[in-house]
């Protein structure tokens, strides 16, 4: 009997909260059926839970993070062109060519296209997010091919590539009302 | 002066004035120099008076030169063999890797832009600003001898945002001059965008603009704006009414589904009836709303129409249609030889849609002729780069215009490094198709025939099975084409089944060769063909099992550039009993329009050429199909550019003085020049 009071009284102090999955991974259900409506689920998922805001999002906070994450990718890719290019007198004109037309490409997605996006996010005009999102895609994949050899940028042309076209997919799927989807 | 020695030879002229012509020797010279002077002057007059002296648009006078330096009426075309004729899918060759299409190794460079590429592609008779983003056509009208056109605009940049609204005049709806931007975002109600809105002109003369503004909370309201001065016939100051807004989103509708409000008409009675396109859900509607002031509204019970899963419908636009077919109608016209249509644009999949339907006045609806051709499912406008097309009804020729924005298909980059994007399409009339009863006809303008210059005619040009023939017409970045195809009536008979139904967008494109089909027409393309946009026709069986035609443009080879849309655009065109095939196609650097069947299917596409510009851009007839011959007569015009400006002070003069001023100016001037000119003459003694 005493052992039974034990457990009885072991149990009552057990978060009860782990027992309840579905508050547990609320928003992680929410995060999973978005992002399988991309094209490229693991990376989605990855974006979007390593941000902490992702908790409490609704889907069109989720672009944001994933258009956020844009503007950080290509700003980091456009700080490393401008690393490469210091080094002008040693590169051949080929790939200086490259890395200042790429230099040109990262400029648009910073300066031209993420604007585009928060502009049309903030007064509800989606498809120019997805336009400025579809095209960010564009511009990384255009730097890459600009290389005739090796590309100094790959890695980081795909991320660019990559992220731009999951934002662009989870734009397509932002209901315009505030209810979960 | 009397000759005091008449006897001397005139060599020594001067000496025998030495003494008492030493006066007159001094002001020979100046004498002469006025003669002169007024000589030339009289001169320069009388050129102006015989060039300029003929009213305001150097249009017209370019106008009626058609056909007048066509080379012989059938030029022997040149025929260009192929190099590999494609044995066809028939035979288990892939198009991909065999045929005249097939790639060439290292055909798939990236090739960087430059500038002699990115300024080929401003268009040259197509309306567009001079820089900038520029989006939906807004409130077009005529007014007092103008036709007024405003747009979505931004003037920072060349991508969307910053919306304001454009504004510019013209008098032929070709050339045009830019005017100062109408309305900028300068109130809380419209501070997140400018955005569409139409015109209607009352009976008594005025006009009410009412257009959505995105609000500092970015909330879509309707606001109400009108000319500042109506005696101005440029209309350039616009007023904001100050108790906008002047609709809400009402309860029910998301703030931010409310937006681009339509031309309004009359009702029987007496009130004017606005529709304003929303969503529920997934299902696309047009509320209705009724007003006597454009202040005041009252919000229908029910909607004008609504199709479930076609999202948001933007730029709904509203008009009726004569059944005759002969001309268009003004909005609030309605009757028993009329028809509506409805047109929506759909946000989800940017395309326009129209339907032709019958209005019901009692409760503001709408019901489509034939529901399975209803918007969303039916047709569109164009099947290729089109959307937030708008009409209006221009009563001073009595046509329904419509306007579309045609954006651009290349990357934003080299839409930033170029410093524009978007053109509209040339206008179109639009009339109702009593032939097929199914479809609008849509039409350039008639004033786009004035451009045309110097033409050439081919006249039943054999194209045999796979063979391409070159065009020589000159310069081939701006050209109207008017052609005619007829295949050979055995092969339209034993035509073989093909099983699966036809579709311009899933197939291999004009590489794709079908028994019947494709052949028409390569534009914009280089002499080897390494670039080049087929537009052609294509027959095949459709879904409903039956031998249809279909209009296609092909853009995946229409540039080496790898960052721009490579899409094949096309539909299905009705071709009736005895029509043969016509199609037209205006031709404007980076615009393609083709008009099929006479404007029954339409398809705008926008190309971006790196090789296949300037003196290397030509035309080529093609015939691609494997059964027939098909025979093709064209008439090719080169096109003029037209005139599309900032307005400047002296246009005033021109625009505003009568003709008759005018008429008598110059020859006073001219008349005073030569009678001075001869009283001189008459003066120096030689």
């Amino acid at each position: 009997m005493k052992s039974l009071m034990i457990i009885f009284v072991f149990l009552m102090f057990l978060p009860v909260n782990a027992f309840r999955p579905t508050l547990l991974l609320g928003n992680l259900n929410l995060i999973e059926r978005t992002c399988r409506q991309t094209p490229l689920y693991d990376l989605c998922i990855w974006s979007l839970k390593s941000s902490p805001d992702s908790r409490d999002a609704n889907v069109k906070k989720l672009a944001q993070i994933m258009v956020d994450s844009l503007k950080t990718r290509a700003t980091e890719t456009l700080d490393l062109i401008d690393e490469l290019l210091q080094d002008g007198l040693a590169l051949d004109p080929a790939m200086q060519k490259a890395l200042t037309s790429c230099a040109e490409r990262y400029n648009v997605i910073i300066k031209g296209d993420v604007p585009e996006i928060n502009e049309a996010f903030k007064t509800g005009n989606y498809k120019f997010a997805e336009k400025g999102a579809n095209d960010a895609a564009v511009e990384a994949n255009s730097c890459e091919i600009e290389f005739p050899a090796k590309s100094p940028l790959t890695d980081m042309n795909k991320v660019v590539h990559d992220v731009s076209v999951v934002a662009a997919s989870i734009v397509k799927i932002i209901p315009t009302k505030f209810s979960i989807m | 002066m009397a000759d005091t020695k008449p006897l001397l030879p005139e060599a020594s002229d001067s000496d025998s004035y030495s003494e008492t012509a030493s006066p007159v020797n001094r002001l020979k010279p100046i004498k002469v120099y006025f003669a002169i002077f007024f000589g030339l002057l009289a001169a320069g007059l009388f050129a102006a008076l015989l060039i300029g002296n003929y009213g305001s648009g150097s249009s017209r006078l370019r106008g009626n030169q058609n056909g007048s330096l066509a080379s012989s009426a059938s030029q022997k075309p040149k025929h260009q063999p192929l190099r590999t004729v494609s044995r066809g899918p028939a035979q288990g060759v892939s198009e991909k890797t065999s045929g005249i299409w097939a790639n060439v190794p290292g055909d798939n460079l990236p090739k960087p832009w430059n500038s002699t590429m990115l300024i080929w592609q401003r268009t040259a008779f197509h309306f567009q600003p001079e820089k900038n983003w520029m989006n939906d056509p807004n409130g077009p009208l005529f007014y007092n001898e103008w036709y007024h056109f405003f747009y979505q605009y931004n003037p920072i940049g060349a991508v969307w945002g910053n919306i304001v609204w454009g504004h510019s005049v013209s008098k032929d709806l070709i050339n045009w001059f830019h005017l100062p931007l109408a309305m900028v975002a300068d109130q809380w109600y419209d501070k997140d965008g400018v955005w569409t809105g139409s015109a209607t002109i009352l009976p008594d003369g005025k006009i009410v603009m009412l257009y959505t503004g995105s609000t500092t909370e970015a909330v879509q309201v309707q606001n109400l704006a009108y000319p500042a001065n109506l005696s101005d016939p440029l209309l350039v100051k616009w007023i904001k009414y100050e108790g906008n807004p002047v609709l809400v989103p009402p309860p029910g509708i998301y703030k931010k589904d409310f937006r681009d409000p339509t031309t309004a008409w009359l009702t029987s009675e007496g009130k004017w009836r606005i529709t304003i396109g929303s969503k529920i859900n997934k299902t696309g509607i047009s509320l209705v709303y009724d007003t006597k002031d454009f202040i005041h509204y009252e919000m229908l019970p029910g909607v004008l129409h609504s199709v479930p899963g076609t999202g948001m419908w933007e730029c709904v636009d509203f008009f009726p249609v004569s059944v005759t077919g002969e001309k268009g109608l003004d909005t609030s016209v309605n009757g028993p030889e009329v028809k509506h249509v409805v047109k929506a644009s759909l946000d989800d999949d940017r395309h326009d849609y129209y339907a032709i339907g019958a209005y019901h006045e009692i409760n503001g609806s709408w019901i489509p002729d034939e529901p399975e051709m209803d918007l969303g499912i039916g047709i569109r406008y164009d099947y290729g780069t089109f959307y937030a097309s708008k009409t209006f009804y221009d009563q001073n020729k009595n046509r329904r215009i419509l306007w579309g924005w045609i954006g651009e298909t290349d990357s934003e980059a080299v839409d930033m490094e170029k410093g524009w994007a978007s053109v509209q399409s040339m206008p179109r009339t639009i009339l109702f198709d009593n032939r097929t009863d199914t479809n609008l006809l849509q039409w350039p303008v008639e004033e786009t025939d004035g451009l045309r210059s110097n033409s050439t005619e081919f006249n039943k040009v054999s194209v045999e099975a796979g063979s391409v023939v070159h065009l020589d017409v000159g310069p081939a970045s701006q050209l109207d084409i008017v052609a005619e195809f007829e295949l050979d009536e055995e092969a339209l008979n034993k035509a073989n089944e093909v099983h699966v139904p036809f579709s311009c967008k899933t197939s291999g494109g004009a590489a794709e060769r079908g028994a019947l089909g494709p052949f028409g027409l390569l534009v914009l393309a280089a002499e080897r063909l390494g670039e080049q946009t087929p537009a052609y026709f294509y027959i095949a069986k459709g879904s409903d099992g039956k031998l249809n035609t279909f209009i296609c443009n092909d853009l995946t080879r229409s540039s080496k550039a790898p960052d721009v849309d490579k899409q094949i655009f096309g539909n299905y065109v009705p071709v009736l009993e005895g029509e043969k095939l016509s199609l037209r196609i205006l031709v404007d650097h980076s615009i393609i329009e083709s008009f099929a069947q006479g404007g029954r299917t339409v398809i705008t596409s926008r190309v971006y050429p790196t090789e296949a510009i300037y003196g290397a851009a030509k035309v080529f007839l093609f015939n691609n199909a494997t059964d027939t011959n098909i025979t093709a007569s064209l008439k090719i015009w080169q096109m003029n550019s037209a005139s599309i400006r900032p307005y400047r002070i002296d246009d005033d003069n021109k625009n505003s003085s009568a003709p008759s001023s005018r008429f008598i100016l110059w020859p006073i001037n001219y008349i005073a020049s030569c009678l001075t000119f001869l009283f001189f003459i008459s003066r120096i003694r030689i």
